[in-house]
């Protein structure tokens, strides 16, 4: 069983996490997607007569089970399956971030940006703040994330979904090589 | 009963994406500076799987359980595809997460994690605010 707490193979995730597409489709006809559950959240917390959120939230209920799944997924990875502390990133990769001020390489986040205290630094409020907001409004103008677009457009060989891709391969391009540079030192 | 399966397949979904390190923010690092073929390995596994997957489901013409035709419609390509593409990956690189990887990891311990979140909820509401403002 030590290979269940050791990291797992890029192609064992590969095909686990393509399995959701059909599993998805063959259970109850729903096409795999995840950041749609954040537009759900809004309609069913804010009262509001905004057109974007005036729908039965409750029909997509589905959704927000998975995503409620995600979450507790997380913690029995964390907290029962059990990981090693660092991530082995390659070499070069934390040659280029320690330049950029980070030292700290231990977990899945750089705890010394993202924390409370970060939330006084601009590098803290750019990353957490602005970038979680780009997240929620450019995942609804997409209409997709990773999930929707990337694994579940692409895997039905949509264009459109293609193009979205590469626009989020474009922008994380641009924010990491000549905007994180200006940002982090 | 019939909708808790679906809180069994998020589960799933979680512990694979927390063990093979995508919600990773170093692992996002690695990925956008071409460093690794990790992130993807895992992506390009997903998708090609996932399509032969959606090949099989037509060739078997397979319904879906409750007998119902399976979807295969496609998102109609509005310009947001492009300019919301590229504002939800300048998110992506700085948080170093999607939103899959953002539940995952509040579950897996990293409560910060709750503030991105928060935030890109206050970004969905302002999207759905100026929607019919923006060019699609």
């Amino acid at each position: 069983m030590e290979f269940i707490s050791q990291p797992w193979s890029w192609y064992v995730g590969g095909i686990l996490i393509g399995l959701m597409v059909p599993l998805l489709l063959l259970y109850g006809n729903k096409q795999f997607g995840i950041s749609s559950s954040m537009r759900h959240v809004c309609a069913a917390v804010l009262p509001t007569k905004i057109e974007f959120f005036n729908y039965n939230w409750r029909e997509h209920q589905w959704n927000l089970l998975l995503v409620g799944g995600i979450v507790l997924g997380g913690f029995i990875g964390a907290k029962v399956i059990g990981h090693p502390e660092s991530i082995a990133i390659s070499e070069s990769t934390r040659t280029d971030l320690s330049q950029l001020g980070i030292t700290d390489f231990t977990g899945y986040i750089p705890r010394e940006i993202f924390s409370i205290e970060g939330l006084l630094t601009l590098p803290g409020i750019m990353l957490m703040l602005v970038g979680g907001f780009l997240i929620g409004f450019g995942t609804r103008y997409a209409n997709g994330c990773t999930s929707g677009h990337s694994i579940t457009g692409m895997a039905l060989l949509s264009w459109g979904s293609l193009v979205a891709t590469i626009s989020f391969m474009l922008g994380g391009i641009f924010i990491t090589h000549l905007v994180l540079p200006l940002i982090l030192k | 009963m019939k909708q808790l399966a679906y809180l069994l397949f998020g589960i799933f979904f979680g512990i694979v994406i927390y063990k093979t390190e995508v919600i990773s923010w170093f692992r996002i690092q690695e990925m956008f500076r071409f460093q690794s073929f990790h992130m993807y390995g895992v992506l390009g596994v997903a998708v090609v799987s996932g399509a032969l997957w959606v090949q099989l489901i037509k060739r078997l013409q397979l319904k879906s359980a409750d007998g119902s035709k399976i979807d295969f419609s496609q998102k109609p390509f509005t310009k947001g595809h492009i300019i919301g593409g590229l504002m939800f990956g300048f998110g992506w690189a700085m948080t170093g997460a999607c939103p899959g990887p953002l539940y995952a990891l509040i579950g897996s311990g990293y409560l910060i994690v709750g503030l991105i979140i928060l935030s890109a909820l206050a970004g969905v509401f302002i999207y759905g605010v100026l929607k019919s403002r923006l060019p699609h």
